[in-house]
């Protein structure tokens, strides 16, 4: 397919990944702990919770709104399931279905406030995530939760793996929702007709109503999924830290939209690509990888990071304005 | 031919606006039909009928096929083979040709992507009408005539047997219209019915059968189009007689204000020279591209050219700038006056005063309200803007209007040279008459005006003399009371 080879070249996706390839080389030389096992199993666990908002966040891109009030969400779905949880047990299925459920309604409401009132969803979320915030933390008084279930303390392991210093390996929690998540996300967007509806929604919103879309069920489909992602990302963050606390998450929404926008999506809506996506959080967690095992303050790596995706966005802002002059010279 | 579709008695109110009066519209299968009106005549709303998305009132009938209906929903119309090419085209940039083809078949529902079927079907639709596009391209990197194709496709697709095109031709290159043309002639061997919505008269001659012409909500009659022409159809559209055809002036006793002497400009336009006389409408035509524009922009300073001189009355002009134009006497009306020449949010006044800021501020740089408005009063009078209030936002008023704050802005500059870049465009029929008035008005003042157009019609009637350019360069001369329509055309299209 050399044709679609020379598409793929010209692509932000080829970009990104020979970008990371360059990190990867040059942080593998320069540093001893980079290229470990260790190091990338933990890389690959600690981003998990990223990722699986990620993949939430690129479908809400990519319908043409966008939704920062998900890290609200994930707290309130944690504390409200964790707290039932050490209250009546439960187990494993019925803790993810309940979070899935909090995270479902709540990005209901921001489904039915931007369509039915017709506000701006950047305006929406942001009110939603004061008021889901304020009112966990009023309610809670920021109080943590420090004792988990022992079931899920322990969490979950497949083909575990002991290495010679007895550090153990293996598909944990985080990794098997994290990839369950983007296999579910990519289904969604290449697979069905409601994935091709949501991108021709973001692409020409107008046009899709005129063609009949139901769009509020599209609207109320996008957001609740990221509702669902907030769901779960939730339960993995907490299952790694041992702890529930109502005022870690909220803050971490930039992050996660770094990495969506890094990895190609467009806030105008209509574009981005679940491997675009986990190219960019995998740059978003090389970089602020790199930068710690090189010994950089950690301040240096936000303005890192600010860099990068700065020059990741003119670089494809140029691209695209050369592509426009190309079409108009035709 | 068979009847395809029978409108009867069809009436539509929007407030106390009565948008549409008892309008009787036949359509048979196989014919190219033209639907013309001014803006406000009620061509939307009756497309807007036959497609479904609003009802007419009680009375009216629709009949498809002999099936009588007295509303369609949008599904009905298009169950029906109504299908609409809006003048957005409503595609989806993002999306491939194929998905765009295939949208209305394959994407609807909750289910797997069929990707077979929607190539399948884009395949037919392209076979169809005999298009070849590659189906795996993002429409956002196809051109506009391309873009315009795969609409047509997606309605092939959905088995259109009524195709109402909106403004087709609005965007498209001479060399573009006419594929277009040709294609709609393969739409209609095919028993497909065509209804073209346009303000291009010409083209719309070009192409129809019959014509229908909307006035003011009603119906003005259906005609023959072999027995048409653009100025039967002016009056009948506007119900007014117009009184074209400038009187000649004798050039060669009028002082020489502007001239150019082998002005070249790379890639754009080359060896241009010509005298632009006081009091003279100097028309300037040629097809898109032919270097008109970027001619204008060096006069106006903002595309300097890389030889040749300008002369402006004697004087040699070395423009670096529009500010520079301006301070000279040249003002220019932009092509685009949407995005170019107006501040559509901003107050009327505003947009009026923009020019002459420099000259109306007073203690410390601040813009007397009393100066402001009597200015703006002045200008609102003299050129007859329907405004309820100049404070209101120019975006309120009708195209006809907003070209005329432009004008007045530019006027307010006290200009010597005026260029106006195709100062008709998106205007109704009698707006344009009014704004041809004021041109005249400002030459017969002693300002010095060229008139660039793609319309022929239009620098052929309302200049005393015609360049033609072509690829860049100027090809042709003509005095406009000794030239026609017809010697034009062909010097334009050579």
């Amino acid at each position: 397919m050399p044709e679609n080879f020379a598409r793929f070249r010209r692509s932000h996706e080829f970009w990104l990944l020979s970008v990371i390839l360059i990190l990867v080389v040059g942080l593998s030389v320069m540093t001893e702990g980079f290229l470990t096992l260790q190091n990338l199993f933990d890389l690959l666990t600690s981003y998990a919770f990223l990722g699986i908002l990620a993949s939430g966040l690129l479908v809400v891109l990519i319908s043409g709104g966008i939704d920062i009030s998900f890290t609200a969400t994930a707290s309130i779905a944690q504390y409200i399931t964790m707290l039932l949880a050490n209250k009546y047990g439960l187990n494993w299925f019925i803790v993810f279905a309940m979070a899935s459920v909090v995270g479902i309604a709540l990005g209901a409401i921001n489904a039915v406030l931007i369509d039915r009132l017709n506000i701006s969803s950047i305006i929406v979320s942001i009110a939603t995530l004061n008021i889901f915030y304020g009112l966990l933390v009023f309610i809670t008084g920021g109080k943590y939760i420090y004792s988990l279930p022992p079931w899920f303390s322990h969490g979950i392991y497949w083909f575990e793996y002991v290495d010679a210093d007895e550090i153990s390996y293996g598909i944990n929690l985080q990794i098997l929702a994290l990839a369950v998540m983007f296999t579910l996300t990519w289904l969604i967007l290449n697979r069905t007709n409601i994935g091709r509806q949501i991108y021709a929604l973001g692409g020409n919103r107008e046009a899709a109503q005129r063609l009949g879309f139901n769009v509020f069920r599209l609207n109320i489909l996008v957001y609740c999924y990221m509702g669902l992602t907030a769901g779960v990302a939730s339960l993995i963050q907490a299952q790694l830290a041992q702890s529930v606390a109502p005022t870690v998450l909220v803050g971490k929404e930039l992050d996660v939209l770094a990495a969506v926008v890094l990895g190609g999506a467009s806030l105008a809506g209509g574009v981005g690509t679940v491997f675009g996506t986990i190219l960019g959080l995998t740059l978003l967690a090389v970089m602020q990888n790199g930068l710690i095992l090189l010994g950089v303050s950690s301040y240096y790596s936000q303005f890192f990071v600010g860099l990068v995706i700065l020059l990741s966005v003119s670089a494809t802002a140029l691209s695209a304005r050369r592509k426009r002059k190309g079409v108009m010279t035709e | 031919m068979p009847t395809f579709l029978e409108l009867t008695h069809i009436s539509k109110r929007f407030g106390g606006v009565q948008a549409l009066a008892d309008v009787d519209l036949t359509l048979e299968s196989g014919e190219v039909h033209c639907l013309v009106g001014e803006n406000g005549s009620g061509k939307s709303t009756l497309i807007k009928i036959i497609s479904g998305v609003q009802p007419p009132e009680a009375g009216g009938k629709i009949i498809i096929e002999s099936r009588e209906y007295s509303h369609l929903n949008p599904v009905e119309s298009t169950r029906a083979g109504i299908q609409v090419i809006y003048q957005d085209l409503s595609l989806f940039p993002n999306l491939t040709v194929a998905e765009n083809i295939g949208v209305g078949q394959h994407l609807g529902g909750f289910h797997s992507v069929d990707w077979n079927a929607i190539r399948a079907t884009a395949k037919r639709a392209m076979e169809r009408i005999g298009v070849n596009l590659d189906l795996d391209v993002k429409v956002e990197d196809l051109s506009i005539a391309n873009r315009q194709l795969v609409a047509i496709c997606r309605a092939m697709a959905a088995d259109a047997k009524l195709v109402i095109m909106d403004e087709p031709t609005a965007s498209l290159t001479r060399h573009e219209v006419d594929a277009l043309l040709a294609l709609v002639r393969e739409l209609k061997k095919k028993g497909i019915c065509i209804v073209f919505v346009s303000h291009r008269l010409d083209e719309v001659l070009e192409v129809a059968e019959r014509v229908t012409v909307l006035r003011d909500g009603k119906k003005v009659g259906t005609y023959d189009a072999k027995e048409m022409n653009d100025h039967k159809l002016a009056v009948l559209m506007t119900g007014k007689e117009f009184h074209y055809d400038l009187a000649a002036i004798d050039l060669s006793a009028r002082k020489t204000v502007l001239s150019t002497r082998h002005l070249s400009r790379k890639g754009d336009y080359k060896d241009i020279s010509f005298d632009l006389r006081e009091g003279e409408i100097l028309g300037i035509t040629g097809l898109l591209g032919s270097g008109r524009t970027e001619l204008a922009l060096s006069l106006f300073g903002m595309n300097p050219p890389d030889g040749g001189e300008i002369h402006l009355n004697g004087k040699r002009l070395a423009l670096t700038s529009n500010r520079e134009a301006i301070d000279n006497g040249i003002a220019y009306v932009s092509e685009d006056r949407l995005t170019l020449g107006l501040v559509l949010e901003q107050p009327i006044a505003s947009n009026t005063i923009v020019t002459i800021l420099d000259k109306l501020k007073g203690f410390m740089g601040l813009i007397p309200q009393a100066a402001r408005q009597s200015t703006v009063d002045r200008w609102v009078k003299d050129l007859s803007i329907k405004v309820s209030n100049t404070n209101n936002p120019v975006k309120t008023l009708s195209g006809g209007n907003q070209q005329r704050v432009v004008l007045a802005k530019w006027m307010a500059t006290a200009p010597r040279v005026l260029i106006l870049d195709s100062p008709t465009v998106g205007v109704d029929i009698s707006a344009k008459d009014g704004i041809y008035e004021i041109v005249r008005g400002l030459a017969a003042k002693g300002v010095a005006v060229i008139l660039i157009s793609d319309e022929i019609p239009e620098v052929l009637y309302h200049s005393h003399r015609i360049l033609i350019m072509r690829n860049g360069r100027i090809t042709g001369e003509f005095e406009a009371h000794k030239s026609s329509e017809d010697v034009l055309r062909v010097a334009v299209n050579a």
